[in-house]
C-alpha cells in the first residue's frame, strides 16, 4: 500500500511540477533575452488568476477555455510594461532593475487586495472531484488537465522560438545584441515581444494552477521566488531546464510534503536551490560560461 | 584620526552634519510618542541600511537577504533572555558572531564558486527563506507561535537589561547609526575601502592588480553581517517578540535595502536620506488617507509603490547625489 500512496503523490508532484515549470519557463525567457530578472513574475501570475476566478464566478467560463484569452491579455501588459518602463532600465545595474520591479510587484499586490479582498478565492469546476484509475495509480483530473495544458503551451512556445521569423530574431538578440543590431533587427520590439511572451507564459500558468491552488493577492511574492528557484535549479536561461527544473521542485514539494510536513516544503525546495548553486552554479541544464 | 576623518569634507557639510546631530540629540525632548516612534524607525533603518550598504554600495555584492542576519540576532539574543537569563549585551556577544558566520558560510560558499549577480542574490534570498521555515519549525524558539519575551515596566530606564522607555532605544538607536556612520567613512578611506571600491567597478581588473577579491569580499560580507545582526538584537528588546513570518520574511529584506538605494548606493549619507525620506512618506501616505477619509487596505501601499516607481525613473543614482548638487556639496566619497 505504501508504495502505491507514494507513487500517488508522486505522480501529482510531477503535473503540478509541469505547471510551476511553465510559470518558470516565462522568467527564463524573459532573463535570457532581456537580462532582467523579473521580480514581479509571480505578482503577474496572480493578475491572471484573478481575471480566470472573475470570468469563472461571472460567466462560469472553465480557465482552460479562457486560457488563451487570458494569456492574450497578460501578453499585451508584458509588452506595454516592457516599452514603458523596463527598456529604459536594461543598461541600468541590477539593483536599479530590482528595485522598479519590486515597486510593480507592491502596485500589483495591492490593487489586487483594494479589488478583491485578502480572502482566498478558488474555482469549484464539474471534474473538481474527478480522478482517473491506471492500475493502482489514481491521478487527479484538475492535475491532469494542468499538467497537459502546460505541455502543450511548453511546445507552442518551443515551436514559437524554432521554427518562426520572430522567434529566431528573439534567439539572434539573445545572442549576440550588438549582431542584432548591426543586421537591423529592432531589437526594443523584440525585447518588448519576449517580455509579453514571458507574461503571456506566466498568465496560462495561472489558470491552469487556479484549478488546483486557491488564490490571495498575498501569494505573488511566494511564486516569484518558487520561480526563481526552479530557474536557476534548470538553468537560468535554459527552456528545458525550466520545465525539468519545475518537475523537480513540483515532485520535492510534493515528496517533503508527504513524509515530513507541508508546511516545511518550501524549506526542501531552497535546500535543493542552495544546493545547485554551490555545486553547479549554471543549473542542470545550463551552459558553463566563462 | 578625527582630522583624518574630516579631512576634505567641505565646511559647510560639516556643519549640516553638527547642526542635524544636535537637532536629532534635542528631538525627543519636543517630540510626540507618535513622532519619536517614527524617529526610532527612520536610526533603525538609517542603521542597517548602512550596513547593507557596505556590502552593495562598497564592494559591490547585492545582498536581498539582509534579514537573515537580524532574525540571527534578534532569535539569539532573545532566546539567551529567555531560556538562560541572559541579559542582551551579553546575547550580543553571541548574536554578533552568529549572524558574522552566517554571513561567512554564504560569502565562502558563493566566492568560492564564482556565484555573482543575480545568482548571488537569489542565494541571499534563498538562505534567509530557509531561515523563515526553519525557524518556524524549531521548537527551541517556540517555532510560528512567536517568541515573547517578558513585557516591560516602564517605572525606571534600565540601560543593562533594555529595558524601558522608547527614549532609550532612540538614543541607542541613534548612537549606533553615528557610529555606524562614522564607521563607514573611516573604511572608505582605508585600504579595505580603495579594494572594494576596485572590486565594485570591476573584478576581474582588481584581481590582475593583485587584490586578493576573496578575502576582501568576505570581510564586506562579514563585517555587514555583523553590524546588521546587532540592529536585530535592538528589534528584539523593542517589540518584545518575534515571529519567524515577519523577521525573516523577504519583505523585510526589501525594506532594509529601499532606504540606501533610494537615498543614494555607495554614499555615506544615502542610506540616512533614503530611510529619512522613505519612512516619513510611509507615515505622510497614512495621514493623507485618514484625512481624505480613504480607509482601503493597500491604498497606501499603491501610492508607496507609485512613490518608488517615480523616484527610480527620474533619479536613478538616488536623492542625494541630486540634492548635494542642490545644495552645492559635491560627494567626495562616491
Amino acid at each position: 500500500m505504501p508504495a502505491e500512496l507514494y507513487l500517488n503523490v508522486a505522480v501529482g508532484g510531477v503535473l503540478t511540477g509541469l505547471v510551476y515549470g511553465l510559470m518558470a519557463l516565462g522568467l527564463s525567457v524573459i532573463f535570457g533575452v532581456v537580462r532582467v530578472v523579473n521580480f514581479a513574475h509571480g505578482e503577474m501570475m496572480t493578475i491572471a488568476m484573478y481575471i480566470a476566478v472573475t470570468l469563472f464566478t461571472a460567466f462560469h467560463l472553465d480557465p482552460l477555455v479562457m486560457l488563451v484569452p487570458i494569456a492574450a491579455v497578460m501578453f499585451a501588459f508584458g509588452y506595454v510594461l516592457q516599452t514603458r518602463l523596463i527598456n529604459p532600465f536594461i543598461t541600468r545595474p541590477e539593483y536599479s532593475q530590482f528595485l522598479l520591479l519590486v515597486a510593480v510587484a507592491i502596485i500589483i499586490v495591492n490593487l489586487l487586495l483594494i479589488a478583491f479582498g485578502p480572502d482566498a478565492q478558488n474555482v469549484q469546476t464539474s471534474y473538481g472531484y474527478d480522478s482517473f484509475q491506471i492500475g493502482p495509480l489514481i491521478i487527479d483530473a484538475t492535475k491532469l488537465y494542468a499538467g497537459l495544458a502546460a505541455i502543450v503551451v511548453a511546445a507552442a512556445l518551443f515551436g514559437f522560438f524554432q521554427y518562426t521569423r520572430p522567434g529566431t530574431a528573439i534567439r539572434a538578440c539573445a545572442d549576440n545584441y550588438t549582431g542584432a543590431l548591426v543586421v537591423g533587427l529592432d531589437v526594443k520590439h523584440l525585447y518588448a515581444l519576449t517580455f509579453g511572451l514571458g507574461a503571456a507564459c506566466v498568465g496560462a500558468a495561472g489558470c491552469m494552477l487556479l484549478l488546483i491552488f486557491d488564490v490571495t493577492p498575498a501569494v505573488g511574492p511566494a511564486y516569484t521566488l518558487l520561480a526563481f528557484v526552479i530557474v536557476i535549479t534548470g538553468g537560468l536561461g535554459s527552456m528545458p531546464g525550466a520545465l525539468i527544473g519545475g518537475v523537480l521542485i513540483g515532485l520535492t514539494e510534493a515528496m517533503a510534503g508527504l513524509l515530513f510536513t507541508p508546511s516545511a516544503k518550501s524549506m526542501f525546495a531552497f535546500g535543493i536551490l542552495v544546493l545547485v548553486l554551490l555545486f553547479r552554479p549554471q543549473g542542470i541544464m545550463g551552459k558553463k560560461t566563462s | 584620526m578625527i582630522a583624518r576623518l574630516i579631512e576634505g569634507v567641505p565646511r559647510r557639510a560639516l556643519a549640516l552634519l553638527g547642526a542635524l546631530l544636535a537637532a536629532l540629540v534635542a528631538a525627543p525632548l519636543v517630540a510626540s510618542d507618535y513622532l519619536l516612534t517614527v524617529l526610532i524607525l527612520i536610526l533603525y533603518f538609517a542603521y542597517i541600511g548602512q550596513a547593507w550598504n557596505i556590502m552593495m554600495g562598497f564592494a559591490g555584492q547585492l545582498s536581498l537577504g539582509h534579514a537573515l542576519y537580524v532574525g540571527l540576532g534578534a532569535y539569539t539574543a532573545a532566546s539567551l533572555n529567555v531560556h538562560f537569563g541572559i541579559g542582551p549585551w551579553l546575547g550580543l556577544l553571541v548574536a554578533v558572531p552568529v549572524a558574522a558566520l552566517a554571513g561567512a558560510f554564504i560569502g565562502f560558499l558563493a566566492f568560492r564558486f564564482r556565484v555573482a549577480g543575480v545568482y548571488f542574490a537569489i542565494l541571499t534570498i534563498a538562505v534567509a527563506e530557509f531561515a523563515r521555515v526553519g525557524f518556524d519549525h524549531l521548537s527551541w524558539t517556540s517555532g510560528s507561535s512567536g517568541l515573547f519575551l517578558p513585557v516591560a515596566q516602564f517605572t525606571h530606564n534600565d540601560l543593562w537589561h533594555l529595558r524601558g522607555h522608547p527614549v532609550m532605544f532612540y538614543y541607542i538607536l541613534l548612537a549606533a547609526a553615528v557610529l555606524a556612520f562614522i564607521f563607514c567613512r573611516a573604511l572608505l578611506q582605508s585600504r579595505v575601502g580603495y579594494f572594494w571600491r576596485a572590486i565594485r567597478e570591476d573584478e576581474e581588473a582588481a584581481r590582475s592588480t593583485g587584490i586578493d577579491v576573496f578575502h576582501y569580499k568576505m570581510i564586506a560580507v562579514v563585517i555587514s553581517a555583523a553590524m546588521t545582526s546587532f540592529a536585530g538584537v535592538i528589534y528584539a528588546f523593542y517589540y518584545n517578540n518575534l515571529f519567524p513570518e515577519q523577521v525573516f520574511h523577504i519583505s523585510r529584506s526589501i525594506e532594509i535595502i529601499l532606504g540606501p538605494i533610494v537615498g543614494g548606493i555607495g554614499t555615506l549619507f544615502g542610506p540616512i536620506l533614503g530611510a529619512v525620506v522613505l519612512t516619513g512618506l510611509a507615515e505622510t501616505l497614512t495621514a493623507a488617507l485618514a484625512a481624505a477619509g480613504i480607509d482601503l487596505p493597500g491604498a497606501k501601499q499603491v501610492f508607496y509603490g507609485i512613490c518608488l516607481l517615480l523616484v527610480i525613473t527620474t533619479l536613478p543614482d538616488g536623492v542625494w547625489p541630486w540634492v548635494c548638487k542642490r545644495i552645492g556639496l559635491a560627494e567626495r566619497n562616491k
